[in-house]
């Protein structure tokens, strides 16, 4: 985008709303806490490799089922893993999971969304009734469905979660662009004899940005939730694997023996989740022009 | 009126067509020879060729929909390859029991969540609406088949009160039936209290702050009798209507419920079926529960145009 460019036309609102925002979001409290808890568990993902702690799939027949101690601080598994280091390894597959199936849930409705609301009459009611009948199918209904039709696996699971959750962003995107696409500078646009796909990338594009990004990050927190919850029934993360949701699937069959097993892995989805959710609820308010 | 219903079935049924092809291409989804896929361990080709005839899968893939949606319309969705049960059948077995837990879950969940939404409005930016506000985001936050294993740990392995899994039919003992249930219900209806609790709030918010609001303040009614009458009252249509379009995520969650209690409802004969790759089942409780949440979202707009004279008058 060139400078000679932006300065013929006004710009839709959502740049100059960036530092605002961004000022906002930071006198947010729980919105820095929830970027904090997030920000926590992306690093230890990350740094899984490096840190100092014991192999997440190394068995040990004289620790089995062992409660936690200085030893191993979480306890061990039925096989006598180290949950600690298995938690860490597991907050991968889970924020993997989360991120992957939103980033397609919104490569793929958010160009839908933009044709469907833009160029309106047939496209629209074709993509429009597509996403009804999505939206119709229940979000872990479909997800699992898909899931035993593709066969279970982390990659399987990430695009079931993607193609249940695209829906919500075709509508968002269509919605958005409907309502600012008969404002003066869309039409302006237009009258100077801009192309559609210009008018779309430069005009519309950035008014879908603000409620697409906080729809993005409260959906990263379902994803997680949905990713534990096919874990859960065993058609996500594959066993060896280390993930929350596998996790708690072993964990259920030994809560007299070995609750332990239970707590760390659903405290962990528990915190994740609410970290991503009280995130995006601080940029809904942040980025919402109307509480200024 | 009439031709708002009409116009409203007018994107039900094409919606209802899309669900229906969406299934019938999941099968298509499958790896392989759907036949041999079907024809299950011993691969015997008079069992193959059978399946193929059976399924018309030598014919084009239109006229294999038409088939199988011919078939669909005269209820016929398919033999369980596990219990060679009518799909249909099996479906209608289980449906009653996720029925009562999805009773009694949204009445679990407006029993909590409209109160607290109430009581957090009222109480706008004190320390009760803080916590209320927590409260809701945790509950939306804690994955449920998390919170039922707790449970599970807490109240039936250490304190023995309620039992961790069972069912029973509530005609047949009813006690018995309340007390397997109560705990699965709670669990369903954790995430929608805190959904209802917000969106309680801010349509409490929004009435607060009409004009008819202060006029029974003005005229001296009492607070209480304002937020009852006068505003709760106005409130509710929003969040009744809410309700029904939570019914889908009521059903999803119901799958992961069943599963920890071992509830023999809807949801477990999902996740059966995808471990027995007993997959026209699957393709019939994906096909009832979309058609279940079209039917009950047309029931809920009507209504919601019924009982709103704006809108009525708007068309």
């Amino acid at each position: 985008m060139s400078a000679t460019s932006d300065a013929l036309l006004p710009v839709a609102g959502t740049y100059r709303t960036g530092s605002r925002a961004w000022r906002k979001l930071r006198t947010n409290k729980s919105a820095l806490f929830g970027f904090t808890i997030v920000t926590f568990f992306i690093v230890l993902a990350l740094l899984a490799p490096i840190l100092p702690i014991d192999d997440p799939a190394a068995t040990s027949w004289s620790a089995v089922r062992k409660a936690p101690s200085l030893d191993h601080l979480m306890g061990t598994d039925e096989i006598g893993r180290d949950i600690f280091s298995r938690m860490i390894w597991g907050a991968r597959a889970s924020l993997i999971a989360g991120v992957i199936s939103v980033v397609m849930a919104v490569s793929i409705g958010v160009p839908f969304g933009l044709v469907a609301g833009y160029f309106g009459g047939w496209i629209d009611q074709g993509i429009s009734r597509i996403t009804d009948a999505l939206l119709a199918m229940p979000f872990l209904i479909l997800a699992v469905a898909l899931a035993a039709f593709l066969g279970p696996s982390l990659t399987n699971a990430m695009i079931a979660i993607g193609l249940s959750a695209m829906p919500i962003f075709i509508r968002l995107t269509r919605g958005q662009v409907l309502s600012v696409k008969t404002d003066d500078y869309v039409e302006g646009a237009r009258a100077i004899g801009l192309t559609d796909l210009a008018i779309i990338l430069r005009y519309i594009l950035p008014n879908v940005f603000a409620p697409v990004l906080v729809q993005a990050t409260l959906t990263i927190a379902t994803a997680i939730i949905l990713e534990a919850a096919l874990s859960f029934l065993g058609l996500g993360q594959q066993p060896p694997a280390p993930s929350w949701g596998s996790m708690l699937n072993v964990a259920k069959n030994f809560l007299t023996q070995a609750p332990w097993m239970a707590w760390w892995p659903g405290a962990a989805i528990f915190l994740v989740v609410l970290g991503f959710n009280l995130l995006g609820d601080g940029l809904r308010d942040a980025l919402d022009p109307r509480e200024t | 009126m009439l031709s708002y219903i009409v116009r409203r079935l007018a994107i039900a049924v094409p919606t209802l067509i899309l669900v229906s092809i969406f299934v019938f291409t999941l099968q298509k989804l499958l790896p392989g020879d759907p036949a041999l896929v079907m024809a299950g361990e011993d691969r015997d080709p008079a069992a193959i060729a059978f399946i193929r005839e059976k399924y018309h899968l030598n014919e084009p893939i239109l006229i294999q929909y038409a088939y199988w949606m011919k078939a669909v319309l005269q209820g016929d969705m398919g033999i369980s390859l596990r219990t060679n049960q009518p799909v249909l059948g099996l479906i209608g077995d289980k449906l009653p029991v996720t029925i009562q837990l999805a009773l009694m879950a949204i009445v679990i969940a407006f029993v909590i969540g409209v109160p607290a939404g109430i009581l957090s409005a009222v109480k706008k930016g004190t320390m009760i609406d803080y916590v209320a506000n927590i409260v809701a985001l945790s509950g939306l936050s804690v994955p449920n088949f998390w919170l039922g294993i707790m449970l599970i740990l807490l109240v039936s392995v250490n304190l023995g009160w309620l039992p961790a899994s069972g069912y029973e039919s509530p005609f047949v003992d009813p006690l018995r039936s309340l007390k397997t249930m109560i705990m699965p219900a709670f669990v369903l209806g954790t995430s929608l209290a805190a959904t209802l609790m917000r969106h309680t709030r801010s349509a409490m918010l929004g009435v607060m702050k009409a004009d008819y609001v202060r006029t029974a303040r003005a005229k001296g009614v009492r607070e209480l009798a304002v937020i009852i009458k006068h505003a709760f009252r106005n409130a509710l249509l929003p969040i009744v209507t809410l309700s029904a379009l939570l019914f889908g995520e009521l059903l999803g969650g119901a799958v992961l419920t069943e599963q920890i209690f071992t509830i023999p409802g809807f949801g477990k004969l999902i996740v059966d079926a995808v471990f027995t790759r007993d997959y026209a089942v699957v393709q019939g409780v994906v096909l009832c529960a979309a058609a279940g949440v079209i039917l009950i979202n047309l029931v809920a707009d009507v209504l919601y145009f019924l009982v709103n004279p704006r809108i009525r008058s708007t068309l």
